[in-house]
């Protein structure tokens, strides 16, 4: 009997073990082999250099700053993300009528792809031509256009990056505080009533901030990590035939280009890969011991 | 019941797919002179229409072989890359380039037999990026060039003589700029990506010299770049159009007076406009300055881990070196192109009057290709400066002396391998 069922343990899980260390751990461990070898045009390298690749990308001021690139962007997307999707929560939930409509209009953006999102806004609404959306607008207020992807001083083209992901993402983490708050006891709001506290800010503060702990939890983690994964939308609004341009290149991007351009430098690639990984695990890691992961909202 | 019937339909399916498999494993393509040899050759997208039934009208002809072509739109380069890290990918391929660091990780083989005897008819413009070592390692195929297209009407209406200086370019396009019209468009980039090193060679330098070093470590370059941002801080330039630089919609539409674009793009113009345009190269700057084009060429490449080398190479021989009616019928009928060899430019009916003409005399006279030597590595370090001369008014000196560096550093490493 143990037997059968380990033998039904492996044809179940097998497969997904085996294509998990086909196509995740194999290319990983590859990729950090190829880290300490000259791997120009080739996944077989013969030429050893040590930390060579390491020191060169460290030292490389364009990597350095897509990783500032990225800093910034993670520092305004998680916490405005946050916010809105919170607020939104918050209003939704309290809709006496029609909440299940509003609930999949504010939910349905997050069924659109980056790529379609991050074309509609560079090529109508956010097209630099004074027929593009954002421009008629300004021209009715006497606005001359703006080019709003290729203008560095000030910096538009963040306008543009970071509303796409604003849209995109907003719905997705206001249906998780939804689900948070449709789980915290009614009893609690009608025990602070009786205490006297007023509703509003208070109850806000007191009662359901905390009750939603471990959605917040989740919500920053999810959000920080798919900060961290950045690469449709700057991809597709900023690249063109001939390359990218050197704002707003986030280090995902960055890389795409030095492995898997034209110059197919696929140690350096990897060398950039494995610090971007360290920074991603130091992240988390950090982040789950300061947030305290796995403690319940009941834990408070 | 219902798991019978579920297993009875995986069993279908699976009988079904091997039917398929063997299905396409049958089919040899032609029998008699076949001899069962299997080529399969790559081509990016081109955009004009009929490219596509073309090369596979010439494969197709072709007896000692089973060609099968693919037409892969996206991100040709990357496909290609890393479709030559594996034994699955293509036999033959075009390519811009090969590149130096394909050449030197033997991913591609020799051509220099195949041009034995015909060399000096093909353009030594482009033959000579794909030389390397002495030995040739891609054919090209046809050549594409860039240039400044502009409104004859818009430039007379504004009193403005076609520029034929830097500066001139620059007065011109901010004297057309008025609400509606941009007075020129160098990409929705600013023209960091398309310009490239064309405004060095105006100046009268090069991106890398003949003896492989630097070839603007130079005070005229950071003159000349800088003057690039004059035409964007006089918001002379159109940016952010809904199409990028390769294609002449801006220009036909009256958003720009002036266009950068490719000769690609002269039927479509001629047909929007008429005789209202016309044609000129990147105009000099400096005393020692003189006008420049680019020039290059994709070329068919055969790669060292095909399966069947030689015949790949015989193919290649009889598509891009003998059979020069295909190779006319490519270049000329579909887009605009001129071919990569000097008799047929010759004999190019359509090449020899108006701005056709004018452009085939810019890339005779004034043309340059980017040196093999101008590796990707370089390419990123002086995009990424001179987009941040033109966007962001960086100081040129400055981000030069840094170019200069990262490219010495590159030339040293290819240099170490060869």
């Amino acid at each position: 009997m143990r037997r059968r069922r380990a033998l039904w343990f492996w044809v179940f899980v097998g497969p997904f073990a085996l294509g998990l260390a086909l196509f995740t751990y194999v290319p990983l461990l590859w990729s950090v082999g190829l880290s300490f070898f000259d791997a120009h045009n080739t996944v077989t390298p013969t030429h050893f250099v040590g930390t060579a690749n390491y020191t060169a990308m460290l030292k490389d001021g364009a990597f350095v700053g897509s990783l500032w690139t990225f800093l910034v962007f993670t520092a305004f997307i998680v916490p405005v993300t946050f916010v809105s999707a919170l607020a939104l929560a918050l209003m939704v939930n309290r809709v006496g009528r029609a909440r299940a409509f509003f609930r999949s209009v504010f939910f349905l953006p997050a069924a659109c792809s980056y790529v379609v999102a991050a074309l509609i806004w560079k090529m109508s609404v956010f097209s630099g031509v004074r027929f593009g959306l954002a421009n008629t607008v300004l021209g009715w207020f006497g606005g001359d256009s703006v080019a709003w992807l290729s203008t560095t001083d000030p910096p538009w083209y963040w306008l543009v990056i970071v509303t796409v992901r604003l849209w995109l993402q907003t719905g997705f983490y206001m249906i998780l505080f939804l689900a948070g708050l449709q789980r915290i006891d009614p009893a609690l709001y009608e025990a602070a009533a009786v205490d006297g506290a007023r509703p509003g800010w208070t109850v806000l503060r007191h009662i359901t901030l905390p009750q939603l702990r471990a959605t917040s939890v989740a919500v920053v983690l999810l959000l920080v990590v798919n900060a961290f994964q950045a690469f449709d939308e700057f991809y597709n609004l900023l690249s063109d035939a001939r390359g990218y341009p050197p704002y707003a290149r986030p280090p995902l991007v960055y890389l795409y280009y030095l492995a898997l351009g034209q110059g197919q430098d696929l140690g350096l690639g990897s060398a950039g890969a494995v610090i971007l990984a360290l920074i991603i695990a130091l992240v988390t890691v950090g982040q789950a011991r300061w947030l305290r992961l796995g403690r319940t909202d009941t834990d408070g | 019941m219902g798991s019978f019937s579920r297993r009875a339909l995986l069993m279908a399916g699976a009988g079904a797919g091997a039917g398929m498999l063997t299905a396409c494993g049958s089919n040899t393509g032609r029998g008699g002179g076949g001899s069962g040899t299997r080529l399969s050759q790559w081509y990016h997208q081109y955009g004009e229409p009929g490219a596509e039934q073309a090369v596979q009208r010439y494969a197709a002809a072709y007896r000692k072989a089973h060609v099968s072509v693919q037409w892969r739109p996206g991100n040709y380069d990357q496909q290609t890359a890393a479709a030559l890290l594996t034994d699955s990918g293509p036999d033959v391929f075009e390519v811009n380039g090969p590149t130096l660091d394909q050449i030197q990780g033997g991913q591609v083989l020799d051509l220099t037999e195949l041009l034995a005897g015909v060399k000096d008819d093909f353009n030594p413009a482009v033959l000579t990026p794909k030389t390397y070592d002495g030995r040739v390692w891609g054919i090209p195929q046809v050549i594409d060039m860039q240039l400044l297209y502009y409104r004859r009407s818009l430039l007379a209406d504004a009193g403005i003589e076609p520029p034929t200086t830097l500066d001139a370019l620059v007065e011109a396009a901010r004297k057309l700029t008025d609400g509606k019209v941009k007075g020129l468009f160098l990409g929705n980039d600013g023209g960091a990506g398309v310009l490239g090193g064309t405004p060095l060679y105006a100046a009268g330098l090069q991106l890398v010299t003949a003896e492989g070093k630097v070839g603007f470590d130079d005070p005229a370059a950071a003159r000349t770049l800088g003057k690039l941002h004059r035409l964007y801080a006089d918001k002379s330039l159109l940016l952010g159009a809904p199409s990028d630089w390769s294609d002449p919609a801006a220009f036909v539409q009256g958003l720009t007076a002036m266009q950068w674009s490719g000769l690609w793009a002269l039927p479509q113009v001629r047909k929007e406009l008429g005789d209202d345009f016309g044609v000129l190269p990147f105009p000099k700057d400096g005393d020692h300055g003189r006008p420049s084009v680019p020039v290059g060429a994709y070329a068919a490449a055969v790669s060292a881990r095909g399966r069947h080398k030689e015949a790949a190479k015989e193919y290649v021989k009889w598509l891009w070196v003998e059979r020069t009616d295909y190779q006319e019928d490519f270049a000329l009928s579909y887009g605009f192109h001129i071919p990569a060899r000097i008799s047929l430019a010759k004999k190019a009916a359509k090449l020899r009057k108006g701005a056709a003409a004018d452009a085939v005399r810019f890339a005779t006279d004034h043309g340059y290709s980017q040196p093999l030597l101008w590796t990707p590595a370089g390419q990123t370090a002086y995009q990424d400066a001179l987009s941040r001369i033109i966007g962001s008014g960086a100081d040129p000196e400055r981000e030069l002396r840094a170019v200069v560096r990262a490219v010495a550093d590159e030339l040293d490493r290819v240099k170490k391998k060869s």
